[in-house]
């Protein structure tokens, strides 16, 4: 009996391990010639510096890709530089940041005011740097073919508090009488109150029977299953998703325009186009000489990385004109508390 | 040494009695059609465990197969998403599970000898003690989370280290470990410690030597089951602050981290339907990680009641 | 102190011999220290969570939190009743419970009064590992297995595509491995004399496990309970993901809900300023899910004292 436990038990696990050992091997057999390649980024570069120190990132989820994509290849070049990025939320990233535990926060949304005020408290200084833009994108299922653009009336008609649109016959007497469901970013993520201040005038104001969620995959499977559905999300969503969704063109008063990079750099796909920044403390920047490399890292190299990760990168004037505003090293936010949907980077840098 | 009876199980006299029973029993055809259907209607809700156990690793094993190499366990993660590897969340996850083990197994075990041997007649603090525990297993994950970040981030400065991390982790899996403690204890029969004393042993004596050993598969079996709980959360790390993309390994306790279920969720959060593949295969080898510990675990549970029976 | 001499020897000491004794001393206050970890762990959470609501309860009046039916603190117009979020932590708890509590109890049967060693030993460690899934794993795969089939069974138009039931079914599955592994521990302890007698008797199997084996047990299967209905009150990221993030008030179960979890989840990822009265209903909620789940342990405490059936 007791020999039986023992046997018994053991030749289960061992059967149980041989079985997930062979799922493993022939992962290794069908699919494996791909992966050994995996140094061949910028991990073996030559021009290696001696440069050391630790930097912390942490913030927007959205900005996340970028934030991955710098502390790599600048590790690459760096290797004596240790670069942790995380992802807790533009809120929870400022929490960090306020608390001194980062040295480099990443937003989604402009820095707030009782965020400024409490930095202020803290005794941190802060430099804002605008990265890059982020295209939201209103996305519909594929098998929609009548809606292929829409204005931005239609689309604040759509969204607005209160709104009486319930199927797409309400929204053009063209479209058919199918009842939509309404997909839209988690209410208190940076997409929807750009979202809402852009389209219907005012932050954090939507009609209130849309399903929600913080990520935005999950948005993307809702999407893809409903076929009256519509929504919004940042545009790497849809370029990741392109087989599965579609996007609808905008019409601010000047003709439809598709997202796309270009439009969404010289500021064509408007009003929808976003930027994303990174806020550095002062004092890491001064005494922390990483702090400092990677933030140079960036407007030399870094830019390039923006388009590969699913942003959009400024223009080469744009970048100019945000790397002078940070050789000032003038503290403070340029973009709180201000109306900056609409511009471009340079009318804002400018005030 | 020991003078731990079997453990309670049907004896195999039980088995002949029953037996016995069944050929000559008079019981009407009404009571033993019921004893039957209620037998396997037991043994189908096991099998729907297993059956969809089964599924979950078909569905997880069609996604992640193909990114499954020895190659994607040791390189770190990668913004190009065909090039992510899961090494800095496999050590990460290592270094988390052997400290937590470290911190809440001889606490956990302690607390559990304390509530259910050194104070068996229970009184109003004990009722309070033991009240809070099962009160702390609901407490959900991420409010551990914040309780981690205050204490062990904020207050004692370990920063976001995989030290504070360990500690997070290890307050959170106190509660189940000691209540499933206390019930391997509680399933040591009084004869025993009764005899113990009768010998002259002294209370921790008899613990010591008798009860711990006696409950040990028991206990065992809490310790997997918290570990596997450990293993497996992603909310309260995210909060003390594991990072979503590190290419170091944890040199030593004060060092930046990542686990498992942390870059499971944060590559299942990226566009790119690459990472959606390399999330799946991360999920396989945290799998394979947690067969591996359980297996571990379930050895040392029969050794463990090998000895108690020699 | 006072909680030190409340706790006196059990029993009659034959040795007394100093060194011994101190000894023996001084490991029975080192396991109470250790017992005591959790109660400082508990005033910590308390602690934190008021020091921290307070400042969301000097801007929203505390009955207006508690009783209103709608939650939407960051949508203008804002409204902090957490009635919603509260009942569709409720409508996860006792759905998954329903799915939980007869399947582990009857697997857990199964495996200690019905299955050979051997099979026992197959199934125990497989059911588990079902226990140590990642609960994003689970909320991945009630987006892509439970989902799909419950629109397919009900109708494209009836469930949406986050839902209640499909989080009651992954969070069911999800602590039913806890179930059933402590319910089993628990059948397994009851003395085999007692089943014994019970077939001496003239009982079938069946009769001996309702009458005998269940009752006996009933202090651990009601722990089991109580341990896996706080897991699925505190579970977050299945439901999460699974349920949606749609604060209702609606018991249709075919509907996204939002649960506390998920809401507390949601605002430690989102973007919203830090030091607002938004943001601290984090803590608002942390408080609400702390006091609910205190209060269902202590009526939960209560039933399994009055059940609890000493033997020996």
């Amino acid at each position: 009996m007791k020999k039986n436990v023992l046997l018994g038990s053991f030749a289960t696990l061992c059967a149980v391990t041989a079985l997930t050992f062979t799922v493993v091997s022939c992962g290794k057999g069908g699919g494996g010639n791909g992966a050994p390649a995996a140094s061949g980024s910028a991990t073996t570069s030559p021009s290696t510096s001696s440069l050391t120190g630790d930097i912390r990132i942490d913030g927007s989820s959205t900005v996340f890709p970028i934030g991955r994509a710098l502390a790599q290849e600048f590790m690459g070049k760096n290797p004596g530089v240790k670069v942790t990025v995380a992802e807790s939320g533009t809120g929870g990233g400022f929490k960090k940041f306020i608390a001194g535990e980062i040295e480099i926060a990443t937003a989604s949304r402009t820095i707030d005011e009782k965020e400024i005020a409490q930095l202020k408290e803290a005794n941190i200084e802060f430099i804002e740097i605008p990265i890059a833009f982020d295209g939201l994108t209103v996305v519909v299922n594929p098998k929609n073919t009548w809606a292929n653009s829409l204005t931005t009336a239609e689309l604040k008609k759509i969204w607005e508090p209160g709104s009486t649109v319930k199927t797409w016959k309400d929204v053009n007497p063209i479209f058919p009488a199918s009842p939509i469901k309404f997909f839209s970013p988690g209410t208190d993520s940076g997409t929807f109150d750009y979202f809402t201040e852009a389209i219907n005038g005012k932050k954090k104001e939507q009609r209130n029977d849309a399903q929600t969620s913080e990520d935005d995959n999950t948005l993307v499977t809702g999407i893809a299953g409903e076929v009256n559905s519509i929504g919004y999300f940042g545009y790497s969503y849809f370029e990741g998703n392109k087989d599965k969704l579609k996007a609808i063109s905008i019409d601010n008063g000047n003709g439809a325009v598709a997202p796309s990079p270009e439009s969404i750099q010289n500021n064509t796909y408007a009003p929808l186009s976003r930027p994303l920044f990174l806020y550095v403390s002062k004092k890491a920047l001064d005494s922390n000489p990483a702090v400092q490399a990677i933030i140079e890292f960036f407007f030399s190299e870094g830019t390039g990385l923006v388009g590969q990760v699913g942003y959009v990168a400024f223009s080469a004037e744009d970048y100019t004109a945000v790397k002078a505003h940070f050789d000032t090293k003038q503290s403070g936010s340029v973009f709180a508390g201000k109306k900056t949907v609409g511009m471009s980077i340079q009318q804002i840098l400018k005030g | 040494m020991s003078i731990a009876p079997p453990p309670p199980r049907i004896s195999d006299k039980a088995v002949v009695m029953q037996a016995q029973v069944g050929k000559f029993s008079r019981i009407p055809l009404r009571r033993r059609v019921t004893d039957k259907a209620f037998s396997v209607l037991c043994m189908i809700a096991s099998l729907v465990g297993v059956a969809l156990l089964g599924l979950l690793l078909y569905r997880i094993g069609l996604d992640g197969y193909k990114r499954v190499s020895p190659a994607f366990l040791t390189t770190f993660d990668n913004w190009r998403p065909h090039l992510a590897g899961v090494k800095a969340a496999l050590v990460g996850s290592i270094w988390v599970m052997v400290l937590t083990a470290l911190f809440s197994v001889p606490i956990g075990v302690a607390a559990a000898v304390y509530l259910e041997e050194f104070n068996r007649r229970k009184n109003r603090y004990s009722e309070f003690i033991q009240l809070n525990i099962s009160n702390l297993a609901g407490v959900p994950s991420i409010v551990y989370g914040i309780l981690g970040l205050t204490i062990f981030v904020r207050w004692l400065a370990l920063g976001q280290s995989v030290l504070a991390g360990a500690l997070t982790m290890s307050l959170l899996i106190l509660p189940l470990l000691i209540t499933v403690t206390q019930e391997a204890l509680k399933a040591v029969p009084p004869s025993l410690r009764e005899g113990s004393f009768a010998l002259g042993a002294t209370e921790w004596q008899t613990i010591y030597r008798q009860v711990l050993p006696a409950a040990s598969p028991g206990i065992m079996t809490g310790i997997i089951l918290s570990m596997s709980r450990a293993i497996g959360e992603t909310a309260p790390l995210l909060l003390v602050g594991a990072a979503g993309f590190i290419t170091f390994v944890p040199q030593n306790l004060k060092d930046g981290f990542t686990v498992l279920p942390i870059q499971i969720y944060s590559w299942a959060n990226m566009p790119e339907p690459k990472y959606q593949e390399a999330a799946a295969a991360a999920i396989i080898v945290l799998l394979v990680s947690l067969l591996i510990l359980n297996m571990a675990a379930i050895l040392l549970r029969i050794r463990a009641s090998k000895k108690l029976r020699a | 102190m006072a909680l030190i001499q409340g706790t006196g020897p059990t029993f009659t000491r034959v040795n007394n011999r100093s060194p011994r004794r101190l000894k023996e001393g001084v490991i029975r206050y080192l396991c109470l220290a250790c017992a005591l970890i959790s109660v400082v762990t508990t005033f910590g959470i308390i602690w934190i969570l008021l020091i921290e609501g307070l400042h969301f309860f000097q801007e929203v009046p505390i009955l207006d939190f508690l009783l209103g039916t709608k939650w939407s603190p960051h949508m203008n117009p804002v409204s902090y009743g957490v009635l919603p979020l509260v009942s569709g932590t409720a409508m996860i708890a006792i759905g998954s419970a329903i799915i939980a509590i007869p399947l582990g109890l009857m697997a857990a049967i199964f495996l200690s009064e019905y299955a050979n060693v051997r099979v026992r030993s197959i199934l125990k460690p497989l059911l588990e590992i079902l226990a140590g899934i990642p609960t994003v794993v689970y909320g991945y795969f009630a987006l892509t297995v439970v989902t799909p089939w419950l629109r397919s069974v009900f109708g494209q138009e009836r469930v949406e595509i986050f839902n209640g039931a499909s989080g009651c079914i992954v969070v069911g599955i999800m602590v039913l491995p806890l179930v059933c592994s402590l319910c089993e521990d628990a059948l397994s302890a009851v003395p085999s004399t007692l089943r014994e007698g019970a077939y001496g008797l003239g009982s079938t199997k069946f009769e001996v496990i309702r009458k005998i084996v269940v009752p006996s047990a009933l202090s651990g299967i009601m722990a089991a309970f109580i341990l896996a209905i706080s897991r699925a009150v505190g579970e977050t990221m299945a439901v999460t993901l699974a349920s949606g993030n749609k604060p209702s008030m609606s018991m249709n179960p075919f509907e996204g809900i939002q649960t506390m979890t998920a809401y507390i989840v949601q605002i430690t990822r989102g973007d919203t300023p830090s030091g607002t009265t938004a943001y601290y209903t984090l803590y608002a909620v942390g408080l609400t899910l702390f006091a609910f789940t205190f209060g269902m342990n202590i009526i939960a405490r209560r039933l399994v004292k009055k059940f609890r059936q000493a033997y020996e």
